[in-house]
């Protein structure tokens, strides 16, 4: 994951309150505020963060994305990916604040939940360090534009056959 | 045909050694089952009645000689000395142990191998067409389009979590050799005033609720497919169903939204990805074109002694025009008289490579029929092939005729199935071999599933077999009148279900019925197709 600079950061460690945070890829001061859901948060105006469940519409929130400091994707099942789509739109769309996964994730979701432009994790059961650190250092390269190539962290394997053009 | 370069291989030797740590953990206590679960899903490894069983992925169906000797090798080393083909172009094999999982992957990723996205809810082996690259009428070879998608599709971020299995077909030629409007999305390669482009169908699929899949797009740009093919799957991730695994393939989202409502939301979710850029640079395509190149073909003779009569069938039967007028595809069928379908040995395996390597340019496929393909063999060469495939028990001829059935593993392994599939499609054979009706009949496609899942395409069949459950004794519901080619269909039950060997009756009177009503030279479902279910019926249950 060497070339991954500026998506990445030491800040990954163990992090403990406020929502049980255990890893956090971002510099910034974690944001204390309490979530609200989806509905909750279009209905009152100065809210900062709020929490996506699998059924929401993540693009209702698009019109507030600058007053947005908080966004968790809720994963009440690892098995349902709702949320890697939810998080890679809010990233499309502009979202640099933090976008923190929350619920039943295994160390094996770590590597594409960061692709997906999840820079914090708050799973329910705590995961072991060095299975997760093995996890996430799983990849060199990855096939295929997400949300870290687009950031200009990480190049797809077909941009670097290419070269600096592709 | 396609060679890895340092990243595919990386990525694969990636993948065995987070699948090695996987296992550990499993056996260590420290992933409970659940957890593993989707892990060795991923991978291709099922727990089935008796053992687990490893799906091997062979992208688009090509395979080179080395490859199958490693196949046929692993057979003999994991597994009983068997191997079985599949309806995806892939290999499973039915008696592996877990603790061996992760040396067998090692043992593929030798050889450009793996078994990446073979199950679990994920974008599965992108399959296509078994003749492409070599077929008289295909438009271009659609197998650079198909490994293009196979390399997006894989370790996908965004959708290896997706609602359900997701299947897709790449074809290339009006004829339709894979099923394609029977996948997740079929997607054909056409010509649009000299330019070529992509046809996107979508939402087809067999299992309980079969349907053939729309139209949503006559023609994609090349450089926008994986685009387009993103921006499909994204609408499915967030709008199919999860509430009901029976309800959660993408054919039926298509189908509660309508296909325009469905194709409305796609092209939205298209013109936002055309603005983020997710498609690979032009280059990308260009270069995988150039491992698919021709073969130094040589002109040679055109035809060939037939005075041998079982060669001058197996000559008609299991040969396919060639876009090279010297040369032919050869069938090599897996379905010899009384055996299981699709099954080979490593003896077999290592054969059929090494004849590769001698006939046809290293190459080889395997066909969603669950048999084996050479690809580009010399019309001179045909007789020294025959001879060598019929001394190993590999020269039935009998490709696209009743005794070429697909049947699905059935409940001698399946942990799915009602009844049994195997033992059925045997007797099937050897009943219409020894009554020398075989041939009379033509081309007649047989298919058998074990249960309602349709893994054997029983409602694609001619003739379809489905096994039930019928108060704890196996029963069989007969279909007629299905098909998976250009003329797609899907088969309709004839009536109350039949037990196994009412059900060998029963295809016996439908086949008579055809050769009775037959007109010209009409195939068994043209029949069908003009005269109904009626004399069908009353023949079955008059």
């Amino acid at each position: 994951m060497a070339d991954r600079d500026a998506f990445d950061s030491e800040a990954g460690s163990l992090g403990a309150s406020p929502d049980a945070v255990q890893f956090r890829f971002r510099e910034d001061d974690m944001a204390g505020d309490a979530t609200v859901t989806v509905d909750a948060f279009l209905a009152q105006s100065d809210a900062s963060a709020v929490r996506i469940e699998p059924g929401d519409d993540t693009r209702e929130l698009l019109p507030h994305l600058a007053r947005l400091t908080l966004v968790e994707v809720n994963f009440p099942s690892f098995g349902d990916g709702r949320g890697y789509s939810a998080a890679r739109i809010l990233r499309e769309e502009g979202y640099r604040g933090e976008l923190r996964a929350v619920g039943d994730i295994g160390v094996d979701q770590l590597s594409h939940m960061r692709r997906c432009g999840f820079d914090a994790f708050a799973p329910e059961r705590p995961l072991g360090e060095a299975d997760a650190e093995r996890a996430l250092a799983t990849w060199d390269n990855v096939y295929q534009h997400a949300v870290d190539t687009k950031l200009g962290a990480w190049r797809t394997i077909a941009q670097k056959r290419h070269g600096a053009g592709a | 045909m396609y060679r890895y370069d340092n990243y595919d291989q990386a990525m694969v030797d990636a993948r065995v050694e987070e699948f090695r740590d996987q296992t550990r953990r499993r056996l260590d206590g420290s992933l409970s089952e659940d957890q593993f679960k989707p892990l060795r899903l991923m991978n291709g490894l099922y727990l089935q009645l008796h053992a687990y069983m490893l799906r091997v992925a062979i992208p688009y169906g090509t395979l080179n000689s080395r490859q199958l000797i490693a196949l046929g090798d692993i057979a003999d080393k994991y597994d009983r000395g068997y191997g079985h083909f599949t309806t995806r172009q892939n290999l499973q094999y039915n008696w592996v142990k877990l603790a061996n999982a992760p040396e067998i992957l090692a043992d593929l990723a030798k050889v450009e191998m793996h078994a990446i996205q073979t199950s679990g809810n994920c974008i599965r082996n992108i399959s296509s067409d078994h003749f492409a690259g070599a077929a008289a009428d295909e438009l271009v070879d659609p197998r650079p389009y198909a490994e293009l998608l196979r390399q997006w599709s894989s370790f996908h971020p965004e959708f290896t979590y997706l609602p359900r299995k997701f299947k897709i077909a790449v074809i290339a030629a009006e004829k339709d050799r894979a099923a394609m409007r029977l996948h997740d999305i079929g997607i054909q390669i056409v010509e649009r005033d000299g330019e070529i482009g992509a046809r996107f169908f979508v939402g087809g699929g067999m299992g309980r609720t079969p349907m053939i899949a729309p139209m949503i797009r006559e023609f994609v740009p090349l450089d926008q497919l994986v685009t387009y093919a993103e921006a499909c799957l994204r609408v499915y991730n967030r709008y199919g169903r999860r509430d009901n695994k029976y309800k959660a393939r993408i054919k039926i989202l298509v189908h509660e939204l309508g296909a325009e409502e469905y194709t409305r939301q796609v092209e939205e979710e298209f013109a936002h990805l055309l603005k983020v850029g997710v498609e690979p640079p032009r280059e990308e395509l260009e270069r995988i074109k150039g491992f698919f190149t021709e073969p130094p073909f040589e002109d040679g003779p055109k035809q060939v002694d037939r005075s041998d009569p079982d060669f001058a069938l197996w000559l008609r039967n299991n040969t396919h025009r060639h876009k090279h007028d010297c040369y032919v595809s050869a069938v090599i069928s897996l379905k010899p008289v009384g055996g299981i379908p699709g099954d080979a040995s490593g003896e077999q395996m290592r054969l059929m490579a090494r004849l590769a390597k001698e006939y046809s340019f290293d190459e080889l496929r395997i066909m969603h029929t669950q048999n084996v393909v050479l690809p580009h063999v010399r019309i001179a060469d045909l007789p020294a092939l025959w001879t060598a495939l019929d001394e190993a028990g590999l020269g039935a001829s009998n490709m696209d005729t009743i005794e070429d059935m697909i049947a699905c593993p059935g409940l001698d392994y399946c942990s799915l199935a009602n009844a049994r599939s195997i033992p059925l499609a045997q007797r099937i054979s050897e009943r219409f071999d020894a009554a020398g009706k075989t041939e009379k009949l033509g081309e007649l496609k047989l298919k058998i599933s074990g249960c309602i899942n349709a893994c054997g395409h029983h409602h694609a069949g001619h003739i379809g077999i489905l096994g039930v459950d019928r108060k704890g004794v196996e029963n069989y519901q007969l279909s007629l009148g299905g098909s998976e080619a250009e003329d797609v269909s899907l088969a309709k039950i004839t009536g109350p279900g039949f037990t196994e060997d009412g059900v060998i009756e029963a295809v016996e009177k439908v086949t008579d019925v055809y050769l009775e009503r037959k007109e010209g030279e009409e195939r068994f479902l043209d029949t069908y197709r003009r005269i109904g279910m009626e004399p069908f019926k009353e023949a079955l249950y008059g």
